[in-house]
């Protein structure tokens, strides 16, 4: 016990050539030198530069009014009235827009068609092969510019598509009626929340009866809850809640819900490239684990999709966790293709705010410092990820 | 005896041209202990795989339990519910614990409530002499322990037959006999078996009938006793000689 507890001997170093770690010192401070030294040099060739045009730098921009127009936004924006920092953040928002819807649809996709390749059905696996080997080897690029393309085809504002009461699909994008706020919806939101919570307490109990007798409940008054309490609320308050419904005003729509061509195209576009992409890594996470776990389930009377549910993809999700990463972050990089269809991501307004203020070397830095955080970001949170799913040896 | 527990008729299967089970006529009677040995490639576990449908059979008829087995979906349900399987690399779900490789297939196939399962679980996993095991993952038990728990785990769906395909050829020497125990403690439940294994010891002591297997046909069958002191063949001698010589 004693032993243990005495701090491990101090190597001393030797002043030798042919010692290693002496070696992998001097190399060390060599090129640490040498990193520095071409940041320095950068440094002062920039300084310089900016001296003899007489650039002045900083982010006092940000403050400046911004005449930028902008398409869609999150968040209020009046062209030529906000700043250069409001229009940036909306930049930030529609990136996170367009990156976290796409993240969670190219997953729902690329687990479908990586699970349909491996199908026994011989005409959906082929399909879901065809699907992997057509999309990822066509550039990203050309794909966002083919929904660009199809979106414009669709019938201008006047003659639109009208599919259901409110919704109107014309080549000014798709219009749905949206709910409308009015004073009181307070109240209903708050009957949402509780009905909600509910819902959740329904759902727990049914699953704590399930492990007790092994037959569950149904969940149908849960969603009767979450949809009721709400409704009765507004009735109650005197207002069937308002409905937003777009309507044509001159040449296009107002009101309702809008999802732009920009903002459809480059969605449709990046979720099914990296579909493509995932597909092939949930299929080689599927076929990481061995025949002999599916032929273990089966022989206890579990069906394939059960097998696959509870035994295969678990184990899947280990060797599948990692590449996933790389995809989303992929992903989230190549939203910046937006600009090639007229998307306002951080990347197009970054580049109108620099050609109109010359700032070029904070905008770029401004990008650079949003995508990092980004995918800092998703990489922390999927490392956490992968750590939680590991596997317990020994 | 009414009718027998396996019952198979001029079964036959091909891999691509090779022609592994030929007209395989079996059956085992409800209770009792079949040892299925013979050469590597002689098409045993092959035929034993058949028994659960892993392997499909080409032609011929297998009927386990009163149901044939057809392409039909619901026989298939009906007949793996009834037959446990036991496997040469034990096959334990590596993600999920002991109690939870155990309960999955009675809490998700037999509907069996959780806690019910679990301590159905835990009255096996006594039987194979490891409950104190049953929190950790199969990763961190031995290979004779995992097999055990794979034991514990096909029998917890209670089922009426029971199937080993060498289920000792992947342990080292010292953990052959903790599962042979727990096999031999088994059959004295009187448990219908089917086991694929060259310990010809462990046949000697428990089976009702030894089956030799060679170039995917039955060779020859009969009692153990008989069998290994009075070989009819050259094949069966020719094996006996040298599985012993290894002993």
């Amino acid at each position: 016990m004693s032993a243990s507890l005495a701090a491990p001997p101090r190597r001393r170093l030797r002043l030798s050539w042919s010692d290693a770690r002496l070696r992998g010192l001097v190399w060390q401070v060599l090129i640490l030198g040498a990193v520095a030294l071409l940041i320095w040099y950068l440094a002062r060739t920039t300084a310089h530069n900016l001296a003899t045009r007489h650039i002045a730098t900083g982010f006092a921009f940000l403050d400046h009014a911004a005449p930028i127009p902008i398409g869609e936004t999150l968040i209020d924006y009046t062209p030529s009235v906000s700043s250069y920092g409001r229009a940036l953040l909306i930049g930030v928002l529609n990136t996170l827009k367009i990156s976290i819807v796409g993240c969670l649809l190219a997953t729902v996709l690329g687990t479908l068609i990586g699970i349909g390749r491996l199908a026994p059905n011989w005409l959906l696996a082929r399909l879901c092969g065809a699907y992997v080997e057509g999309l990822r080897d066509i550039p990203l690029l050309l794909q966002l510019l083919f929904w660009y393309g199809l979106m414009q085809t669709l019938p201008a504002p006047r003659r639109a598509l009208h599919p259901l009461a409110g919704v109107f699909l014309s080549n000014r994008g798709l219009r749905v009626p949206a709910l409308a706020w009015r004073p009181g919806d307070g109240w209903v939101l708050a009957a949402f929340g509780i009905a909600l919570l509910g819902a959740f307490l329904w759902a727990r109990h049914a699953a704590r009866r399930r492990d007790a007798t092994g037959r569950g409940l149904p969940l149908w008054p849960a969603a009767l809850l979450v949809l009721g309490l709400p409704a009765m609320v507004a009735i109650a308050l005197g207002a069937v809640p308002g409905l937003d419904r777009p309507a044509l005003h001159g040449f296009n729509f107002q009101g309702g819900l809008l999802i732009s061509p920009e903002y459809a195209a480059l969605l449709i576009g990046l979720v099914v490239y990296a579909a493509s992409y995932i597909a092939e890594i949930v299929r080689s996470g599927i076929l990481s684990v061995s025949t002999g776990q599916w032929e273990a389930a089966q022989a206890l009377g579990l069906r394939r999709g059960a097998v696959l549910r509870l035994v295969v993809l678990p184990q899947a999700l280990r060797v599948v966790v990692p590449p996933m990463t790389s995809q989303y972050l992929n992903l989230v990089k190549n939203s910046s293709l937006a600009v090639a269809i007229g998307y306002q991501d951080i990347v197009s307004i970054a580049n109108t705010t620099l050609n109109q203020t010359g700032q070029a070397i904070e905008g770029i830095a401004l990008i650079m410092a949003v995508y990092l955080t980004i995918s800092l970001s998703i990489s922390l949170f999927m490392n956490w990820y992968n750590v939680r799913i590991a596997l317990v040896e020994r | 005896m009414s009718e027998p527990a396996i019952l198979m008729e001029h079964v036959q299967k091909w891999f691509g041209q090779m022609h592994v089970l030929r007209d395989i006529s079996l059956s085992v009677e409800t209770g009792e202990r079949v040892v299925v040995c013979g050469p590597s490639g002689s098409g045993k576990s092959t035929m034993i795989r058949c028994i659960n449908r892993l392997e499909e059979h080409q032609k011929g008829r297998i009927v386990v339990d009163g149901t044939e087995l057809t392409s039909d979906v619901r026989a298939l349900d009906t007949i793996r519910r009834e037959v446990g399987m036991v496997f040469q690399s034990f096959n334990l779900f590596p993600h999920l614990t002991i109690l939870q490789n155990c309960t999955l297939a009675p809490i998700r196939v037999r509907r069996m409530p959780k806690r019910e399962a679990e301590e159905l679980a835990m009255e096996y996993l006594r039987r194979v002499k490891i409950p104190e095991q049953a929190a950790k993952y199969p990763g961190q038990l031995s290979g004779g322990q995992q097999q055990r728990v794979a034991i514990a785990r096909a029998l917890c769906m209670q089922p009426k037959i029971m199937l080993f395909d060498e289920p000792t050829s992947a342990l080292d020497p010292e953990m052959i006999k903790e599962v042979l125990d727990t096999m031999i403690g088994l059959a004295e439940t009187g448990m219908t078996m089917v086991c694929v294994t060259h310990e010809m010891g462990f046949a000697r002591q428990v089976a009702n009938r030894v089956v030799f297997m060679d170039r995917g046909e039955v060779v020859e069958s009969g009692p153990p006793a008989e069998i290994f002191a009075n070989p009819a063949t050259d094949r069966l001698r020719l094996f006996l000689s040298q599985i012993l010589r290894g002993h």
